[in-house]
């Protein structure tokens, strides 16, 4: 078995002192940082101090992320997986517990060595268009993680940018394009290419195909494995959709409500699910009896 | 787990141009163009021009002095020799003071609103980004200036540092701020939640280089357009100032000080006060045209004549310029179908593109049978579904061709009331995102109850025992107490039972369900399938079902239709079309599709983009993306071949496809 | 909703302390001596050390405004040295007058903007629509205190059909018709720029509402274009306007400001221009309170009317 590149432990996140539920969050739970929650709060609430209970997104999780390999984490929205997401690139701090990468805190590199950090770790978000600056060009973008993480000249960057381009199999010419020009599956191949730019050994995959039309959501899928067996990566892929799931991870998580009930290989997981929950969502997906007849 | 190398998008440039769904064009074009390109809006600049180059050049004009009094002459009218605009009450010729005023007016009015937006815009940059307790201070600072008129608290400003224009120009900036904090602090809340600005924070970048950056550029247009829609309100109220002697001192007038003297003279001179009336119209006209331009240009949502509004039904072509090629067609509809679809084609125009969302599609209803259309977005299968009771926009949607029958009735050409008749009694919908295809503020039982007592005519507590009762029968626990909820009371499952009961309402003949769950988790959507399909069956109604999920149709239906390019490619049976599918599209997309439990199986994706449907290939619209394709595919019809039962398939190549 | 009143109105507790805090700093940014500035021309050593004395001006601002707080919370707003009566009476004398004008001109173009607006909407691009934004656009970019004077000068002078001054008559006036003959013109042009914001949130607001989903629902159920328009639309439409109604009434009042002196209508914002510019700062303040407070209140009242409108309001 491989080492440990990171690992969580007993990880819990609370969001403000907003009484209102997750429903209306929707399926972006987690993407609201704590100042913007705190500027939803209801004013009357934060003056009389009405309806102060703190929601926890993510309720003590603790799982190990393996150098090379691929681990999955499926759930519903509002499982927390977003939340997850952010706190193991050092977006978000942990209310407790802890993250580790490769032994050094993740929160403390976030607080003191940012950029050290996010050479190693990247994230590759769900919404492609969103995750892009409309008003930068392709070339802007990826060249911000060279200067600001590598510290490479213009004449580096324009190498490697070139190099990205073609990594994630992008024209060159769309380089001086804004990101209005581009469908959802180029974008997303540009936010690929962005996380790569900093030349990571980790790269957490938040939704990244959900977003995406089947035949598109394929040829990312694809892309994905290609760059992991070229580049030695290894992912933290995060979805809802089960069969995504078992195609890309060798080994998956299932959270439910903020915790995870259930964990394994994929085989073990999806073979031979051992939780009323995970059993639960692996029943309700739809057309299985075709999969089945054809098997 | 295998995957094809990628070769995505290596395809040659000319059929990346073809296929590309998004207009291909290089860089944006400028703002400046696009606002000159609107003619109104260049009236209104042209109009500004005209008055700053006017005021500009004041000091080099042939003016009379604007403050040499001569009261012999006082109070000429206008076309009065040597005072071509006549003289005030102490004879001061009325053009010069009016074109020094305006020098005043635009200086005091400019530079009040850009102080304005610096500070105030400062103000919402720093609330949003810090939030919490620094957001919280400056924003209740700010609803205590919004806690005055508007105006009394620049009054109350004057009064305290006593009148002048310099004092009257700081009253209007303060009372300004808050429009700026307000505008700018929303923008910001919202780029700061935009996952770029996350990305940006991976990418290295520092805090300051992440706001000159990132937050500034996507903050800014709304500066500009808060600054653009104030500036006029604040030359009218500095004006005012001046008008109630507060601001400009005599003998120096603005234009609010020029209407201020003549007010008194209104019954003898009237055009001393009219006069500079008239500028400050012209000038805040020219000034507020640049700024709905500039909205127009900067914020396309907000685009005030942008948003068209959809007629109640869509438009469609007369219906001899509809059906001529329907007559080359075999079997005309009867009045035993249900419903159905002969070379459906609607289109939608914006600008000078054609987009031929739907393409010629024919469907048929049989009683009681569930009907599949599957196809990924652009493919327009919502689009011929929404076609069916008129219910596409229109601007900018309109149905060109074929027709749509309803036992034998042409519904396309059916007058409203006739449309209105059948849509929700004998046929009826299911959207997509229940959140927003409910009506906020109505609860849901007179949602329900609205649509039986239209089509039933029943009194409104009989509809809502009926209403309680289709609760019950979606399962809503509680119904009698639910009935009165809202939508925001309930759940994303709940809601769709919610639409999935008032489609019920009237015993439907056939339900349209177009992508009921995608919205919802896969549980959800698990529970939700079970009972649409438990409750159509009970009732005998048809269903047609689009989705984009393959399985989905799978589960449910006894037909599919697969659409791409605005066409159906391939239908029949669902067991023969996604079993053994012919279409090379219907056998490249199953291979894209994961499929739980067969994590072994290669995931192969087909290179290329899907069509725009304004740029549509000849022939085969998928022809430039398929491994099958030769010149044939690309010339001419190619029909839809009957090659099985009941199966068919639109493919010159169907031969080769056979498994 | 009981609760929700509750809610709104404890939270104008702070929002009049707030308004209070403002006005005394404004206050407090008067240059050199505030007692003189006061007292104007009656500012004898005396009187002044008695103002120094009576508002604690001799104290640290804090204690400055805790006293000033104190006197207000007792009704005590101070006393106009110029009209040798308290504040508080001629303030409120004034009131009426300008709740009056300003409460027709919002009642005019709330309904003059919500029809025109639905007009401009429904009709989208056609001829109404087109004279109805041509119109917006010059009513926008009138000032009011212009039109007042056009208003007079036609209506008044040329057609000489309606009084261009004052409340009522000086003999014989003060029916309700009179005042009512007499309010028509200063609400008119106080009402025409507020009109026009109006008609185009309005139009706005509509058409924004006409794309929503739910409409399109309503549709596929078969209602009737008039359903549609006025149960679903409108009432949609309504919830984004009516707190814009609320802002216009702050509009309304501060603009009373140069209709009451172009009509010479005996406001309270009449009443602001004379103090000013005689000086009289403690009838300033006093003005400015109320109406502040007034305008709080409406407030709050378009917030409840929103609130029953919008179940997401009144209901989470």
């Amino acid at each position: 078995m491989s080492e440990v590149i990171l690992s969580a432990r007993d990880v819990v996140r609370e969001y403000g002192g907003s009484g209102r539920s997750n429903a209306s969050r929707g399926k972006v739970d987690a993407v609201a940082p704590s100042r913007v929650l705190g500027g939803l709060r209801d004013r009357a609430g934060a003056i009389f101090g009405i309806g102060n209970t703190p929601l926890r997104a993510v309720d003590g999780v603790s799982l190990e992320v393996r150098r090379g390999r691929t681990l999955g984490i499926v759930g519903e929205s509002g499982c927390g997986k977003s939340t997850l997401a952010r706190m193991m690139v050092g977006l978000l701090a942990p209310t407790s517990g802890n993250i580790e990468l490769d032994g050094r805190s993740v929160e403390e590199l976030a607080r003191e060595d940012r950029q050290k950090l996010h050479r190693k770790v990247q994230m590759v978000f769900q919404d492609p268009l969103g995750s892009l600056n409309p008003r930068k060009t392709v070339r802007a973008i990826l060249e911000a993680p060279l200067k600001a993480l590598h510290g490479m000249d213009q004449k580096a960057r324009r190498e490697r940018v070139a190099e990205l381009m073609s990594l994630v199999s992008l024209r060159a010419e769309f380089t001086e394009r804004y990101p209005h020009e581009f469908s959802g599956g180029q974008a997303q191949r540009i936010g690929i290419a962005r996380a790569l730019a900093a030349d990571p050994e980790l790269i957490i995959l938040d939704e990244p195909v959900s977003a995406l039309d089947v035949s598109v959501q394929a040829q990312v899928l694809s892309l994905l494995a290609d760059l992991q067996a070229r580049l030695d990566l290894t992912y933290v892929f995060i979805s809802h959709d089960l069969a995504v799931v078992e195609t890309i991870s060798d080994e998956v998580v299932v959270m439910y409500l903020g915790r995870i009930v259930e964990r394994g290989s994929r085989e073990e997981i999806f073979a031979d699910p051992r939780h009323e929950y995970t059993r639960l969502l692996l029943s309700s997906v739809p057309g299985k009896h075709r999969a089945r007849a054809r098997a | 787990m295998t995957f094809t190398a990628p070769k995505i998008d290596e395809k040659p440039a000319s059929t990346i141009a073809r296929a590309a769904p998004v207009p291909v064009q290089s860089g944006r074009p400028s703002a400046w163009r696009r606002l000159t390109s609107n003619s109104v809006a260049s009236f209104g600049l042209a109009l500004l021009a005209v008055i700053v180059l006017i005021a500009l050049a004041a000091p080099i004009l042939p003016l009379a002095d604007p403050n040499i009094t001569d009261v012999a002459h006082r109070l000429a009218p206008a076309f009065s020799a040597g005072h071509l605009l006549g003289t005030d009450q102490v004879g001061r010729d009325i053009l010069a003071r009016l074109i020094w005023g305006t020098r005043v007016s635009l200086a005091v009015g400019v530079a009040a609103a850009l102080t304005a937006a610096l500070i105030g815009s400062a103000i919402g940059l720093f609330a949003a980004f810090y939030g919490n307790i620094v957001d919280m201070l400056l924003m209740r600072g700010i609803d205590m200036l919004m806690a005055f008129p508007y105006l009394l608290l620049a009054l109350a400003i004057v009064a305290a540092l006593g009148p002048g224009l310099l004092n009257a120009m700081v009253a209007i900036i303060i009372v300004n701020i808050p429009f700026f904090a307000r505008a700018v602090r929303g923008a910001t809340l919202a780029v700061v939640r935009a996952d770029f600005m996350a990305a940006a924070r991976l990418s290295g970048l520092s805090d300051l280089e992440i706001v000159a950056t990132e937050l500034f550029p996507n903050v800014l247009p709304t500066i500009v357009i808060t600054l653009s829609t104030t500036v006029g309100w604040m030359i009218l109220e500095t004006a005012g100032l001046s008008f109630l002697g507060l601001g400009a001192q005599p003998p120096q007038a603005d234009l609010g000080g020029m209407l201020g003297d003549g007010r008194n003279l209104i019954q003898v001179a009237p055009h001393v006060a009219t006069i500079p009336g008239v500028v400050i119209l012209l000038l805040a006209i020219g000034i507020n045209l640049v700024g709905d331009g500039l909205r127009d240009v900067l914020d396309p949502k907000l685009k005030s004549g942008g948003i068209a509004r959809a007629l109640a039904k869509t438009a469609a072509a007369p219906a001899d310029e509809r059906k001529r090629k329907l007559s080359s067609l075999p079997q005309p509809s009867t009045a035993t179908v249900p419903l159905s679809l002969r070379s459906l084609e609607t289109h939608f125009l914006i600008g000078e593109e054609v987009y031929r969302a739907v393409g010629g599609v024919d469907l048929e209803v049989k009683p009681g049978e569930a009907v599949g259309i599957v196809g990924e977005s652009g493919s327009g299968k919502t689009v011929t579904a929404l076609s069916i009771l008129g219910l596409v926009a229109t601007p900018p949607g309109r149905i060109v061709g074929g027709e749509i029958a309803h036992h034998g009735e042409d519904l396309v050409g059916a007058p409203l009331a006739r449309l209105q008749a059948i849509r929700g009694n004998r046929i009826a919908y299911v959207f997509q995102d229940p959140l927003t295809t409910l009506n906020p503020l109505i609860s849901i039982g007179e949602q329900i109850a609205e649509g039986i007592r239209r089509h039933q005519g029943l009194p409104r507590a009989e509809a809502m025992r009926r209403a309680v009762a289709l609760l019950e029968a979606v399962r809503i626990p509680d119904a009698e107490r639910r009935v009165g909820a809202y939508p925001h009371e309930l759940s994303g499952g709940q809601r769709q039972r919610v639409g999935i009961a008032m489609a019920l309402a009237n015993d439907p003949e056939i339900i349209v369900a177009d992508e009921p769950t995608t919205a919802l988790d896969v549980t959800t959507q698990a529970q939700i399938l079970r009972l649409l399909n438990e409750l159509r069956r009970e009732r005998g109604a048809a269903l047609v079902f689009i989705s984009h999920d393959v399985g989905v149709i799978a589960e449910l239906c006894d037909t599919v239709n697969v659409m791409y390019g605005g066409r159906i490619v391939e239908s029949g049976p669902v067991d023969a079309v996604l079993g053994a599918p012919r279409h090379p599209y219907t056998q490249r997309l199953l291979a894209c599709v994961p499929e739980l439990g067969r994590a072994e199986r290669r995931i192969d994706p087909i290179p290329g983009l899907p069509p725009a449907t304004n740029a549509l290939p000849p022939g085969c619209a998928f022809a430039p993306r398929c491994h099958l394709a030769d010149g044939k595919c690309s010339v001419g019809e190619i029909g839809l071949e009957t090659i099985g039962e009941k199966h068919k398939v639109r493919c010159v190549h169907a031969e080769l496809t056979a498994a | 909703m009981g609760a929700y009143i509750l809610r709104r109105l404890l939270l104008m507790v702070p929002v009049l302390f707030g308004v209070t805090v403002i006005v005394f700093l404004v206050i407090s940014l008067i240059p050199g001596d505030p007692a003189k500035a006061i007292l104007g021309t009656f500012a004898t050593p005396e009187n002044v050390a008695k103002v120094n004395h009576d508002l604690g001006l001799d104290r640290a601002l804090p204690i400055q405004y805790v006293i000033w707080l104190g006197n207000l919370l007792r009704g005590d707003f101070g006393r106009s040295y110029i009209l040798h009566r308290p504040v508080i009476d001629e303030v409120l004398d004034r009131l009426f007058p300008t709740l009056l004008l300003a409460g027709a001109a919002l009642v005019l173009s709330s309904v003059v903007g919500l029809s025109l607006g639905i007009i401009a909407a429904i009709r989208q691009n056609g001829w109404q629509d087109k004279l109805i934004t041509v119109a917006v656009l010059v009513g926008i970019s009138t000032p009011s205190f212009w039109l007042g004077i056009l208003l007079i000068f036609w209506f008044g002078v040329r057609l000489s059909i309606l009084p261009v001054g004052g409340m009522e008559e000086m003999f014989g006036g003060g029916g309700a018709l009179d005042i009512a003959r007499h309010l028509v013109l200063p609400a008119v042009a106080l009402a025409a720029v507020a009109g026009a914001v109006l008609v185009r949130l309005t139009r706005g607001s509509m058409l924004e509402v006409m794309r929503q989903d739910y409409i399109r629902t309503a549709r596929a159920k078969g209602l009737s274009e008039a359903s549609v328009i006025f149960k679903h639309a409108f009432r949609n439409a309504l919830v984004n306007v009516i707190p814009i109604i609320g802002l216009e009434a702050g509009f309304v009042l501060g603009g009373a400001v140069y209709i009451e002196t172009v009509f010479q209508w005996p406001g309270i914002g009449r009443m602001l221009v004379n103090a000013i510019s005689t000086r009289d700062i403690l009838l300033v303040q006093g003005g400015v309170l109320i109406v502040a407070a007034a305008y709080v209140m409406i407030n709050l009242l378009t917030d409840i009317a929103q609130s029953f409108l919008d179940p997401r309001i009144s209901r989470s």
